[in-house]
């Protein structure tokens, strides 16, 4: 499955010292952004609104155009290439309704190709191949987008954004419009498939919690498009760069650090098994820390014993309430050897 | 009535063809200029000021008026009527035009914009398929308005004669020939005239209105 639906995976994007002023205005949108999205990554831009997040995603297909700086996707600038052919080669997923109404799935996931000359066949056969990607119904093909559902959309504008199979993907608040429970869903669904195409990728959101789940590195923007910090979820959660950037985590830093982390991480650091009372509660391994802690919390119990994730009968090792505690406490949760002590806010 | 009716039945037709002809010619006209000026100045979003205005403008002119000016400049006959219609309809269909495209959802376009199409393939694939049902509202309502206003080929004119149909202005514009009575037939015919081609665009529209669309409305106007 995994060769069949994608030949190129991510290339690396770049800013460099990028800066777009509006006409008329005194004050930049995006002031001075460097960073670099390693290739196959997913970032997430966040910020406040006139943070100017969707702004530094739509310069990369110049939808934008940015006066100073530099953007390099794969090596080479977004200036030095045709800007057609450019935004043909960017997956890009909107809000809403990025799909076209007058058009079938089939022909809405054939626009690029169509624009690139595919053969009638070749689009044909790559839009039942991209509806099985993203688990729709070949039948849905002859469909029209207001027949579906929001979630049925947004797949679809999935599909579409990797018609032609594209390094990079924008995604700009792709599942802001759709109902929690979809939302997780279609969130869950796409960590899925980037784990089998590795596109890089550039997410906007507002939701810091969709960005914790959805980035591999983070990119949190202020008020004038200044960059605050950019890191992994787990820089920002555990040293965030100053006030503002913990202030935008969220006051329940140390509980959103916990669901980056899985019980089996830590019965793993834990070591040697200790003996758990047989009454203490259990919990898969492959569960949130943050589950745990909410079992343990909820049974009274202060050990829990870990299980395999098929068989929960096979007890793996335990965890303390303890261990929970130094997992948020330690600033470098990966090497948990080397404990400092996160720079309080 | 009936009497007059049976008496000039087939003039009458010849009459009602004359008048379709000439709405129907200011009507194609008004069509390709007022949908190309039109959705491109909806496509740009620019210059809509002086293509709305000017489209004011030129509605705002008297149609009698212009033909007795036109007289003196171009002279009597087809040409005249002609531009008068079509300064008439014009308008109409243009300002249709620029609102339909720009109706059409700016996220919509923009990400038409973000996949790499270029102007005319947005304009094309995306904005004119998604504005047919309001520039076709637009063309319906400068049939009916052309349709009204054809007799007036009388006064540029246009009236039968060997090789020219003439329009129904010939009988509407000769009260003191024809009577109140043929007045009033020719009017009748010319209402049914109008609300004839009225109905073929609006099958027109259902024809051009792409299935997607159609389904998008319906499901909008569905109860929730």
């Amino acid at each position: 499955m995994t060769e069949a639906h994608s030949q190129r995976p991510g290339v690396e994007i770049e800013f460099r010292s990028v800066t777009k002023t509006y006409p008329g205005q005194d004050t930049p949108a995006i002031d001075n952004l460097s960073l670099t999205v390693p290739a196959g990554d997913i970032c997430c831009l966040v910020g406040p609104s006139g943070g100017g997040k969707t702004t530094a995603m739509k310069l990369v297909n110049r939808l934008i155009d940015f006066n100073e700086g530099e953007i390099l996707i794969g090596g080479s600038g977004v200036r030095d290439v045709d800007i057609t052919a450019l935004r043909r080669d960017i997956g890009y997923v909107i809000q809403q309704v990025g799909l076209f109404p007058h058009m079938t799935i089939e022909a809405n996931i054939g626009v690029v190709p169509r624009l690139l000359g595919w053969s009638a066949d070749r689009i044909k056969a790559r839009a039942v191949e991209l509806l099985d990607l993203v688990r729709l119904d070949q039948n849905f093909a002859k469909r029209y987008p207001s027949q579906l559902s929001g979630g049925q959309q947004q797949r679809v504008g999935l599909a579409r954004a990797l018609a032609v199979d594209p390094p990079v993907m924008l995604m700009d608040e792709p599942f802001g419009a759709l109902d929690p429970i979809t939302r997780n869903e279609i969130q869950d669904e796409f960590l899925k498939l980037q784990n089998e195409i590795a596109k890089t990728v550039i997410f906007v959101t507002h939701d810091i919690d969709e960005a914790i789940k959805m980035g591999d590195r983070i990119a949190v923007l202020r008020q004038g498009g200044v960059l605050a910090q950019y890191g992994t979820a787990d820089e920002l959660l555990g040293s965030p760069a100053d006030e503002y950037v913990a202030d935008f985590v969220g006051a329940d830093r140390g509980l959103k650090r916990l669901s980056l982390r899985l019980m089996r991480d830590l019965v793993k650091v834990s070591g040697e098994n200790h003996a758990a009372p047989a009454d203490a509660p259990t919990v898969k391994g492959s569960a949130t820390l943050r589950t745990g802690l909410s079992v343990l919390f909820a049974s009274g119990s202060r050990v829990l014993k870990v299980t395999h994730d098929d068989d929960s009968a096979t007890v793996i090792g335990t965890v303390t309430l303890d261990q929970l505690q130094d997992a948020v406490y330690e600033t470098a949760p990966k090497a948990p050897t080397d404990v400092v002590v996160a720079g309080e806010a | 009535m009936i009497q007059y009716l049976s008496d000039n039945f087939s003039r009458l037709l010849v009459l009602t063809l004359g008048h379709a002809v000439l709405s129907l010619v200011a009507l194609l006209i008004s069509v390709v200029v007022g949908v190309s000026i039109g959705a491109y100045v909806g496509h740009l979003r620019r210059y809509s000021f002086l293509a709305i205005n000017l489209g004011n403008v030129l509605r705002a002119l008297p149609t009698l008026a212009l033909i007795a000016v036109m007289i003196a400049l171009i002279g009597f006959g087809f040409v005249n009527i002609t531009i008068a219609l079509v300064v008439l309809a014009l308008p109409l269909i243009l300002t249709n035009a620029y609102t339909a495209v720009t109706g059409v959802d700016r996220g919509m376009v923009e990400a038409a914009r973000g996949m790499g199409m270029k102007d005319l393939e947005i304009l094309f694939q995306v904005e004119l398929p998604n504005a047919i049902p309001l520039i076709m509202t637009g063309v319906r309502t400068a049939w009916v308005y052309t349709v009204a206003t054809a007799y007036l080929a009388i006064f540029a004119g246009y009236a039968t004669r060997p090789g020219q149909l003439g329009s129904l202005g010939d009988i509407i514009g000769n009260p003191s020939g024809e009577g109140t009575t043929g007045v009033l037939v020719a009017a009748a015919f010319a209402i049914v005239l109008a609300f004839l081609g009225a109905g073929l665009i609006t099958l027109a529209e259902r024809a051009m209105t792409p299935t997607g669309i159609k389904l998008s409305r319906s499901a909008a106007m569905a109860p929730a």
